[in-house]
């Protein structure tokens, strides 16, 4: 065997240092208009990106422009690789959790639980989570849909100008922060789904704050939605771009909102549910015309559908009764913590009770405690897939177990990841004003394009 | 138990030029193993219980062995509609293709089915990987239209396989899921590209190039795409560091994380 064998030769200094280039980096663009017309050449390679205000983070876009028209586009992606999955493997299978939160970092809670439900089939105790953990799970994951979208939805908006649009979203999205702040003590990267259950019950009082705040983003999103949906100047930029068929999706893998908006109602949580998703009652919208207009509407309208999962969980976890009544994590004691964690003053904690009894009463359980802690529990050798639906399409983990106590291998199959192999699809041949909008109609996120 | 394991390459080198030699030689060494349980996947073998050892392991078990394998073929049935795909995928790959080809045959392509956790894994052998996407894709009772990507798993310690390229399909068409894998030898890790019949797997592959160097042969433009096109090595593989620097914490020192005590 050769060298280790390279794909695609580096290019040398002297094949490029002949070709023509302009660095725009904003301010006066007379001077490199008037070079471009002086050289006549009007097929021109633009860099967009990867510091660009509309690419959603650190994307990189090169397009080959004819005049206004896009003729060949490609994205370059790695620059938010911060090597979660390799860093998986060295630590244990509950640590995994706080690594696998920051991939995409305005879905946290989609991570946590597509990892810890895989991690739970592996362990085969995929029937013993506590139904109120369960419930805490879709509540927490709609909620989290909603901001996501709700993200989405304004930097959309954001990208095309309409500032207000971004501001609305923005504080819309913030109340759903304060309830994840409320109940797992951070606003983002929470960490707060654990294999087994979740990591403490809901504090009191929560139910009626997320009931209250239900109403304050209904409110918020009927103001976006006016601002959207009947704007001729939105509907200008959005309705016809971006345009990729069903047949397009399925090739390219395509899923979530851009393969609804395609007409295939193909959602996990009706295909193949989890966490009892097929007790909940709630709708699928599609749409058939297939651009970054419908899509709009769909997230707004999937936001709706996840108020209604939301009000029905908050209805079970009331119905449950109080908080502690009920356990959140699985009755199995080599793999729950002995303490029933509490939040502390400081947002986050441990009971001190809890610590005052264990450390007082009895050895064997501060022993087990610090066991379980430090070294982990063991998961049987063997592999698992399993999916969630992520607010950008059909999130994948397959996670790999060699029986030890960390995984032996992590892999992480992120919608924004896939989907945006569909932007050359979609921006070839149209203009370069609506490249902008067919990315954001992805609604890529590049801390899970990079992981 | 060891000799029952997929044997080694050792002393029968492939030639790196003829992969198929090698590929022959194989298939031939588990052709009577097949769904028999005795090719076995051994990832390691471990010594001791708490990953120290010598005088560090005072628990006792300092001397215990225990042999990590994964995914021993399953025997039929394989349950629900397992043994229908696993059915129609043997008589596709069993039929003459329409150009009066010999037909690939289901043994030939297939090295093991693995039913494990409710998941259904066909072990495919790499030169008929593509042919067996295609089946799968295109059969009206099989029809895995949509593939999930690809990823990789290194096992340093599976001699002879030491790659592991993993496929995911869905078939929406009729709601079911299954798992294609294909083990290649660190040596020669080349697998053929499924870019032609999910044209999805396009980044998969790339990503598992960068991350493994797994080679997908045939795909259009296998260059990295997480790591800088420069970048030397492959970060996933298991021989790979970590690498991390010591933080100093309140006067104590916390080692990175791939050197601090670690339990098997």
């Amino acid at each position: 065997m050769a060298a280790t064998p390279h794909a695609t030769p580096g290019l040398s200094h002297g094949a490029t240092q002949d070709v023509p280039s302009f660095e725009a980096t904003g301010g006066d663009w007379s001077e490199i208009a008037e070079e471009a017309a002086r050289l006549g050449e009007e097929r021109i390679v633009v860099n967009m990106g990867p510091q660009h205000p509309s690419t959603h983070g650190v994307l990189r876009l090169m397009l080959e422009i004819d005049g206004e028209t896009v003729t060949e586009a490609r994205c370059g992606i790695g620059y938010l690789h911060t090597g979660i999955e390799k860093n998986m493997e060295f630590r244990t299978w509950t640590q995994g959790v706080t690594f696998c939160t920051r991939m995409d970092y305005l879905a946290p809670i989609f991570q946590e639980t597509a990892y810890c439900l895989a991690v739970e089939k592996l362990l085969g105790i995929t029937d013993d989570i506590p139904e109120r953990a369960s419930v805490i799970r879709v509540l927490m994951m709609e909620l989290n849909r909603i901001s996501s979208h709700l993200v989405c939805l304004g930097t959309g908006g954001n990208e095309l100008g309409a500032t207000t649009i971004m501001i609305l979203a923005f504080t819309a999205r913030e109340e759903i922060l304060k309830v994840f702040e409320m109940i797992t003590g951070l606003r983002m990267n929470h960490a707060y789904v654990r294999p087994g259950g979740v990591a403490q019950d809901i504090p009191p009082g929560a139910l009626d704050t997320i009931r209250e705040t239900l109403v304050t983003v209904r409110h918020y999103l009927r103001q976006l939605e006016d601002l959207m949906l009947a704007n001729p100047i939105f509907k200008g930029r959005m309705v016809g771009v971006g345009h990729l068929n069903l047949a397009a999706c399925t090739a390219l893998g395509i899923t979530g909102p851009v393969l609804r908006s395609a007409g295939l109602p193909y959602d996990v949580r009706k295909t193949d549910p989890y966490c009892g998703y097929e007790t909940y009652d709630f709708d699928i919208p599609t749409s058939t015309d297939a651009d970054a207009y419908s899509r709009v509407v769909l997230r707004v309208e999937e936001c709706y559908q996840s108020m209604r999962i939301v009000e029905q969980a908050t209805d079970r976890l009331q119905a449950m009764g109080q908080r502690g009544s009920s356990p959140v994590m699985v009755a199995d004691k080599k793999i729950a913590w002995p303490a029933q964690l509490a939040i502390g003053t400081d947002g986050m904690g441990n009971s001190l009770d809890h610590i005052r009894e264990i450390m007082g009463t009895s050895m064997e359980a501060l022993i087990h405690h610090f066991k379980l802690v430090t070294e982990g529990f063991r998961v049987p050798a063997g592999q698992a897939w399993q999916t969630v639906e992520h607010p950008r399409g059909e999130q994948g983990v397959h996670v790999v177990s060699d029986g030890g106590t960390k995984p032996y291998r992590v892999h992480f199959r992120d919608p924004s990841f896939n989907n945006l192999q569909a932007m050359s699809l979609m921006c070839e041949g149209g203009q370069l004003a609506d490249v902008v909008v067919a990315v954001a109609s992805l609604d890529p996120v590049l801390g899970g394009v990079d992981r | 138990m060891t000799e029952d394991i997929t044997p080694t390459p050792e002393g029968t080198p492939g030639d790196p030029t003829t992969p198929s030699s090698e590929i022959e030689q194989t298939q031939q060494l588990q052709a009577p193993a097949r769904g028999s349980r005795e090719t076995l996947d051994l990832v390691d073998t471990r010594t001791g219980m708490f990953g120290s050892s010598g005088t560090g392991d005072t628990s006792g078990y300092g001397g215990l062995v225990r042999e990590i394998v994964v995914a021993a073929p399953s025997e039929r049935p394989y349950g629900g509609w397992f043994d229908e795909v696993v059915d129609v995928l043997a008589e596709l790959l069993d039929e003459p293709s329409v150009d009066g080809a010999a037909a690939t045959g289901y043994g030939t392509a297939i090295e093991k089915i693995v039913v494990d956790r409710g998941e259904l894994t066909i072990f495919v052998v790499r030169d008929h990987l593509v042919e067996v996407c295609q089946n799968l894709r295109d059969d009206q009772d099989l029809r895995f239209e949509m593939s999930l990507g690809v990823s990789g798993v290194h096992y340093p310690h599976e001699t002879g396989r030491e790659l592991h390229a993993v496929y995911h399909l869905t078939s929406i068409t009729h709601g079911r899921r299954l798992r294609l894998e294909v083990a290649v030898p660190d040596a020669d890790p080349h697998i053929p590209s499924t870019v032609a019949v999910y044209p999805t797997n396009d980044w998969h592959e790339r990503e598992t190039w960068d991350f493994f160097g797994i080679v997908f042969d045939g795909h259009p433009a296998l260059a990295r795409i997480e790591m800088p096109d420069d970048w030397p090595g492959h970060p996933q593989r298991k021989d790979y560091p970590l690498g991390g620097i010591p933080v100093e914490y309140k006067g104590a020192t916390v080692p990175p994380a791939d050197q601090r005590r670690s339990y098997n």
